[in-house]
């Protein structure tokens, strides 16, 4: 005899019925100011991840839903690796986050995995934060039996992330800064030019990083006929097609980000429309950053006050 | 109770029925409604709804009910009404409509129950959507229900999708005693009652009401996991021991009009822009974070003449838009948008400019929309749908000044699913193929229904598909026939 279930109405809370796990962060640590790992319980992600595919998360119940970059997965322990640049007030509050803390909504993975075979030689370009998204990338190329060569670029040696990974698997790995202050001076695409210049036979040419890099990679290699794929980060939300915010201006037609890319043929990409788009909401970022810094400044300034009241001792 | 009882309850003998007029939903004043997000239909009070279910002509063979796409028990539990027994009504409506709070509000009732009631054929049908409206909120404020359960099965079902067909799916297959799972991509369960439409025509605090009920029954609920991203089809009949799986991912990618601009900052899609609001709440920007554009003093067009469309442009006026139009390509009549929306939206100040189509979004040269440039449209011959084909009018291109256009034209079917999953079939236009009447797939315990099936429709059609998905899959897990 099942026992009758009784419904009442009187006690629904007016908080949502969930029922997803808790993506705890099992660890955290910067790697360069302002980019922070982290890694995070996600068994069902961790299990399908494969390269150039990206989560969407959002910290907690008020919260934006951002895209942002695998680095790695570990199908046995059940995690993933994400890497987070501090731009607007999600990331720098995400980036506040720490080992035990827990991210509300993780998920994935999205998007198309990266198109893995042996090409030949590939060129492998990781501009600022894109490096974490190339980096398996680059691994899964080199697994397949590509010479795989790696350019890895930033604006100071600070912000050179994840070189020695990239290195163990490249063929050679070139680092550049842009002010010299950490192997050369210059950009990624100073590199590219010269293997084009010496007449290195390329085959690939994969390029994630910040939006100028990647036009710029596209322009490089357009008139060498060099097949080359960016991966693209538009403005995102549900991440499965439905809202089409991230469509992208691709050979002239709409195409979903989310869906049909995030990687696509760079010489077909329409930059302009991209940092056109990507700029939609300027004024309400920089809205939510200004209030989230006050937020902070006051938090810390309590902080302060309340540890003078205590006797100082901080 | 005997028949004669239940006749003895209504005072309002048969002929007289026709003469007492449909009583008016009360709702928020246009001026006021216009600038808020709260519903716009108040409800009726016990005693609005006890005169309006007087009306019933408690026909012999009720077509109301036929016309049902859940088969909703109408004459019986606007009896129930008529006699008081206002938690009696609710458990009738109940057995059939696991979200009559939901449906109370959302169905086209004049394509459906009411199009078919006796009294429309001369003077205006039996306002069910309102009682059935009255009844699910009545229980509720005042009451707990009894759900009767089937005897555990030892069987696990698998739902993809946590729109109104895989709620309906959810609901029926608890009660048959099978363990079931709902699975959602988003963060929120609910599908299109959540991301699509708004808190003014449906609550949100109702649809997770109504989502708790069934939590209480025993569904379970995982969110964002989007099945064949996050899992696959097979990986859930293989690796997790479901033994079947029903799809109801809903209608999925937007469709764009492919004229030059779309890509102008202030273009959105209907969907985008409703999630923005329902989902994100982007209304309450900065306190949430997910942002939009201002509105406010913004001249806002919405394209498309169907619920969707109405939705968004509604939306733009409580945003704080000065002037919001709806441009559509062919005349009201053909408006597929429920009536009492449109109503509403006339009354709330929206502009609706029929017969107009925009063909390219002008821009100031810096990437953001300025105006849409329109053409005026004349009906022609009837085309595919049985509608007149609208067809421009030489020389009768004018620029709408704009800072956002919405597109709601329609969506194509979201590809995810089915490009995961070997050997599931899907016709020319990339929707899923279903049997009308078992709703079964070209793969073995997989069934499918609602839009990712028909394309885009309504909410209780997508209960109707999940119905009969219920009822097969409960055949099949009974005998394992396939």
């Amino acid at each position: 005899m099942i026992p009758d279930t009784i419904i009442s109405w009187g006690n629904t809370l007016s908080i949502p019925v969930r029922g997803a796990p808790v993506f705890k962060i099992i660890h955290a640590q910067f790697l360069a100011p302002g980019i922070k790992r982290f890694v995070i319980e996600a068994p069902r992600i961790a299990r399908k991840q494969q390269p150039g595919q990206f989560v969407i998360l959002r910290i907690y119940e008020e919260g934006e839903r951002i895209p942002v970059t695998i680095e790695n997965s570990d199908p046995e322990q059940g995690t993933i690796n994400i890497v987070v640049q501090s731009a607007g007030k999600t990331t720098n509050l995400l980036n506040s986050l720490e080992t035990g803390d827990s991210i509300l909504d993780v998920v994935g993975p999205l998007g198309k995995p990266s198109e893995i075979a042996n090409y030949g030689t590939v060129v492998v370009v990781g501009g600022g934060v894109g490096t974490a998204m190339a980096y398996p990338t680059a691994a899964a190329l080199k697994r397949a039996g590509n010479r795989v060569l790696s350019i890895v670029g930033a604006r100071n040696k600070e912000l050179v992330i994840l070189e020695s990974e990239m290195r163990a698997v490249s063929d050679a790995l070139m680092t550049t800064t842009d002010d010299g202050s950490y192997a050369d001076k210059g950009f990624v695409t100073d590199k590219l030019r010269q293997l084009i210049q010496n007449g290195t036979r390329i085959d690939l040419v994969v390029a994630v990083g910040p939006l100028v890099m990647m036009k710029a990679i596209a322009e490089l290699t357009r008139p060498e006929r060099i097949r080359t794929v960016v991966s693209l980060n538009p403005i995102m939300i549900d991440g499965t097609g439905m809202c089409g915010g991230c469509r992208v201006l691709i050979d002239g037609k709409s195409e979903f980000a989310c869906v049909d890319g995030p990687e696509f043929d760079a010489h077909k990409v329409d930059f302009s429309v991209l940092v056109q788009r990507n700029a939609m909401y300027r004024a309400a970022e920089q809205k939510s950053m200004e209030e989230f810094q006050r937020a902070q400044a006051k938090a810390h300034e309590c902080a302060v006050t309340s540890s003078v009241r205590q006797g100082g001792q901080r | 109770m005997s028949p004669t009882v239940k006749q003895s309850m209504n005072p309002v003998p048969i002929k007289d029925r026709i003469k007492v007029p449909r009583q008016l939903m009360p709702e928020q004043p246009a001026e006021a409604r216009a600038h808020n997000f709260e519903e716009v239909n108040l409800g009726y009070d016990a005693e609005l709804a006890k005169r309006e279910a007087q009306r019933c002509l408690e026909c012999a063979k009720p077509t109301c009910t036929d016309n049902c796409p859940v088969g909703v028990k109408v004459k019986e539990f606007v009896e129930l009404i008529v006699a008081g027994d206002f938690l009696g009504a609710a458990a009738k409506v109940r057995e059939d409509n696991v979200l009559p709070a939901i449906t109370g509000r959302v169905c086209p009732q004049e394509d459906q129950c009411e199009g078919k009631c006796l009294l429309s054929k001369k003077v205006k049908p039996l306002g069910i959507g309102y009682l059935e409206r009255f009844v699910a909120d009545f229980e509720k404020n005042h009451g707990t229900a009894i759900i009767r359960k089937a005897p555990l099965t030892g069987k696990k079902v698998a739902v993809v999708g946590s729109g109104p067909s895989g709620l309906t799916v959810a609901g029926d297959l608890i009660q048959k005693g099978h363990q079931v799972r709902v699975f959602e991509a988003l963060h929120e369960i609910g599908g299109v009652l959540v991301y699509g439409i708004p808190e003014f025509r449906l609550p949100k605090q109702i649809v997770r009401e109504q989502i708790d009920t069934m939590r209480q029954m025993g569904v379970e609920f995982e969110t964002d996991v989007v099945v064949g991203r996050t899992v696959t089809i097979d990986e859930l009949l293989e690796e997790e021991g479901y033994d079947a799986v029903y799809i109801g991912t809903g209608a999925g990618l937007p469709q764009f009009m492919g004229i030059p601009g779309e890509h102008l900052n202030g273009v959105y899609s209907a969907n985008e822009f409703l999630t923005r609001i329902n989902l994100m709440k982007a209304y309450k920007f900065p306190v949430y974070d997910e942002p939009m554009l201002d509105l406010h003093g913004k001249n806002v067009a919405v394209i498309g003449g169907g619920n969707t469309a109405l939705d968004a442009i509604r939306s733009a006026l409580r945003l704080g838009a000065a002037k919001a139009y709806v441009l559509y390509r062919r005349s009201e009549a053909e408006m597929p948008a429920r009536a009492e929306e449109v109503h509403h939206a006339q009354q709330e100040g929206i502009d609706f400019q029929m017969l107009t189509a925009p063909v390219e979004f002008l821009s100031d040269g810096k990437g953001w929309l300025t105006a849409a440039r329109c053409v005026r449209m004349e009906l022609g011959e009837p085309d595919a749908s049985g509608r007149r084909r609208p067809v421009p009018k030489a020389g009768s291109e004018f620029d709408l000044p704009l800072s956002v256009a919405v597109i709601a034209i329609g969506t194509s079917a979201n590809p995810i699913v089915q490009s995961t999953t070997p050997g599931l079939d899907t016709n020319k236009r990339g929707y899923i193929q279903a049997s009308d009447e078992t709703q079964r797939t070209s793969r073995k315990g997989v069934f499918a229904g609602g839009d990712i099936v028909t394309g885009a429709a309504t909410v209780i059609l997508a209960m109707g598909a999940g119905r009969r998905a219920a009822h097969s899959i409960h055949a099949y897990l009974t005998t394992g026939e396939w």
